[in-house]
């Protein structure tokens, strides 16, 4: 088995808890990892993206091909897009709805869902209700994670298992936040 | 041994503690900077005592390393590409002395210039001074690299160059730790021909270096970094560095039998070359980075077999990917999406909140008057200010240009003279420059934006916190025209008046705009609420 992932989003919205969580439970699985991940300038509100390849077998590149991400997991939309040749014809993205404004030249927001729309299987998260409704809008990013659950290639159970593990120094309540959060995330798909 | 999920900066640190070193030297520069802050936080360095604190610059920080080795310890020295530009005397230097204690030097290539203002390619350096280089293509091989590493380094007396790119470092895998050992005792050198370079002891110290490199090429060749995958047909690949993961992806995914030579350890085992290079017809050559061996291999008269970045097979420039390699290696599929017109760019910007804006604002309220106006920058968040809204910098050179550059052009008539330089790079390189407009009495206005942090590589310490008013007085600035002002909205028309004065003043005057990175203010109140 082999899963690529490109997980999308801004600098600063915290993609790599995200791709943190899903390494752990791949870790915790005794697969290979490989994540590449972006640090320095574009981390100052720039678009930022995580490669993610988790398989049974030695992975050799840390950066994914084009055409070979079997998902898109974004925490906005207009990012969900600026990775569309890395995505797999049967792959899919999955992403949050709410658009971060921070460039005076951010299209329509009816544009942006209509090229995700066209551009195959995707599935659309209002993560930021299901975020509140879970306690926490911090939550946010473990929602997305949940929704994506069923294409990462990981057992959901061995994923909560991941985010217990992760959040536990942080203490019980913000580990039952983070399940919860990712549980109402899976629920919603 | 225990295995974790390491990024390949991580897997040098920790590699590095196991190996028993003694310290690490470095100044922050991306993609470097995750290998002395994992020591920095490593409680096993700490109970080990392992010397982590930040140097004021790579120069500093090579030249500290090279007296731990002096005295018969390991130690490592990390720095991004340009940094090696700076440490270059000592760097090259030190190749003539050799050294005692095994000596690690750590650089950082960003290939694609995510970070960085080139992409030069450290492997020259390597040539340039004839020191041994290794240049891993994973995260487990760099871990077990730098043991192997250090070991070469006390073996041959010299110290050995790893060579890492941004993907390599910023990408993370499981590793796989070996049992530490301890440091080296105490035990300064006592070859003193050794390390007085008068010219009568460097021509005997640099006849033994040429001398050394057969023997590093013969090591070259039994590596566990350089070997043969087995392959057959008329044409091969030979993969450096970290190539070899994108060409093996390639091999892999498509089924190709074809034969590669992986080469992760220089000199070059030439007798590997030459034999894997006459067997076939087609070779082509995937390094990350500069063409540096496809044109020595290929040669003046450009042997045609070889194909790389300098005939197109390959991009001559950028970081390379699986997919310029599958191109290269002729099974590219046409990549079916396309990103949508309609995505805007998201460049990098400076955050909410920020002192470096309300420097900008002053700068560009005052600027509305000057229509010619030009303001020398230099290397650091404030670089943003490059970017709109503000478009309020006219260069960005290197570490500490933005004084000298102002000075020159002051020099040269232009009025004002103004420079930006952030407190972290002042104190890299920026004195110095400083000391030479003093002495020529130029008339320029050096604003030192001082969030009292090293703020684009996330936040480290900053060599100059609380003492940049005392070392522009030591420096020889007039006290009266050393200004401090808090960078603040609400100060703006006070702002204005002060820097506009010191414009007005035809000689060197210092304005510290002092205000705490809103980053660092973020993370010391979580820490606090944390307690």
């Amino acid at each position: 088995m082999q899963t690529n992932i490109i997980i999308a989003g801004v600098g600063g919205q915290g993609i790599l808890t995200i791709a943190s969580i899903i390494d752990l439970a791949a870790m915790q699985q005794g697969l290979q990892v490989k994540q590449a991940e972006v640090h320095g300038m574009s981390q100052r509100g720039g678009a930022v993206e995580s490669h993610l390849r988790i398989s049974d077998s030695e992975i050799y590149s840390d950066l994914i091909p084009k055409g070979k991400a079997n998902l898109i997991l974004a925490i906005e939309p207009m990012e969900s897009l600026r990775y569309l040749p890395f995505l797999a014809p049967d792959g899919i993205i999955v992403t949050a709805t709410e658009p971060f404004k921070n460039i005076g030249n951010y299209p329509e927001e009816a544009s942006i869902k209509a090229a995700i729309a066209s551009s195959g299987k995707h599935l659309f998260v209002d993560a930021e209700a299901l975020a509140r409704e879970a306690g926490n809008l911090k939550a946010f990013n473990t929602v997305m994670l949940g929704a994506a659950a069923e294409y990462i290639g990981i057992e959901k159970a061995a994923l909560e298992k991941a985010i217990e593990s992760y959040f536990s120094a942080k203490g019980d309540a913000v580990v039952q936040l983070n399940l919860n959060a990712f549980r109402l995330g899976a629920a919603a798909v | 041994m225990e295995s974790q999920l390491l990024l390949g900066a991580e897997a040098i640190a920790l590699a590095a503690i196991d190996a028993g070193i003694s310290g690490v030297y470095a100044y922050p520069g991306t993609p470097s900077t995750e290998i002395t802050e994992y020591i920095q936080q490593s409680p096993v360095a700490r109970e080990k005592r392992v010397h982590s604190t930040w140097a004021t610059n790579e120069k500093t920080a090579y030249e500290a390393a090279l007296g731990m080795s002096y005295a018969g310890k390991r130690c490592l020295v990390c720095m991004k590409h340009v940094g090696l530009n700076v440490a270059a005397d000592a760097f090259l230097n030190s190749a003539i002395t050799g050294v005692n204690g095994g000596m690690v030097v750590v650089v950082a290539d960003d290939p694609s210039m995510h970070s960085s203002q080139n992409e030069q390619d450290t492997r020259m350096y390597g040539k340039f001074a004839f020191l041994p280089v290794i240049e891993p293509s994973n995260q487990q091989e760099t871990y077990d690299a730098v043991r192997y590493a250090f070991d070469l380094s006390e073996q041959q007396n010299l110290p050995v160059l790893l060579r890492i790119t941004t993907r390599l470092s910023h990408s993370r895998a499981v590793v796989k730790q070996q049992p530490s050992r301890d440091e080296n005792k105490l035990n300064p050198s006592q070859e003193k021909r050794k390390w007085i370079l008068l010219p009568a002891n460097a021509r005997v110290n640099y006849q033994q270096l040429l001398e050394k490199q057969a023997t590093l090429s013969a090591i070259a060749e039994q590596s566990f970094l350089n070997r043969t995958i087995a392959g057959s047909g008329s044409k091969a690949v030979i993969a450096f560095g970290i190539a070899y993961n994108y060409v093996m992806e390639v091999k892999q995914a498509e089924n190709l039998d074809i034969p590669v030579l992986k080469i992760s350890q220089y000199p070059l085992p030439d007798s590997q070359i030459k034999a894997f290079a006459e067997k076939y017809d087609d070779i082509l050559i995937a390094e990350e980075g500069y063409p540096v061996y496809e044109e020595y291999l290929k040669g003046y008269f450009g042997n045609k077999k070889f194909r790389g970045r300098l005939d197109g097979a390959l991009p001559r420039t950028g970081e390379l990917s699986p997919d310029v390699v599958a191109k290269a290696m002729g099974v590219a599929t046409d990549a079916a999406r396309t990103i949508p017109s309609i995505v805007a760019g998201r460049p990098p910007m400076l955050c909410q909140g920020c002192s470096h804006r309300d420097v900008f604002e002053a700068l560009n309220a005052i600027f509305a008057e000057y229509p010619e106006h030009h303001v020398f920058s230099d290397i650091g968040c404030y670089t943003l200010g490059a970017l709109p809204p503000f478009s309020a910098i006219s260069t960005c050179v290197d570490m500490g240009a933005s004084v000298t550059m102002a000075k020159g052009a002051a020099d040269a008539g232009l009025h004002p003279a103004v420079a930006v330089i952030g407190d972290s790079t002042f104190t890299h390189s920026g004195i110095t420059g400083l000391l030479d407009a003093v002495n020529d009495k130029s008339a320029v206005t050096i604003i030192i934006s001082d969030n009292s942090t090293t703020a684009m590589t996330g936040g480290q310490d900053s060599a100059g916190t609380g003492k940049l008013a005392d070392i522009c007085k030591g420096v020889g600035v007039e006290e009266v025209h050393i200004r401090t002002f808090v960078p603040l909205k609400k100060n703006l028309d006070e702002n204005v008046a002060i820097l506009k004065e010191e414009m007005e003043y035809k000689g060197v005057s210092v304005i510290i705009a002092q205000r705490e990175c809103v980053q660092t203010a973020s993370r010391k109140k979580r820490e606090q609420s944390k307690k």
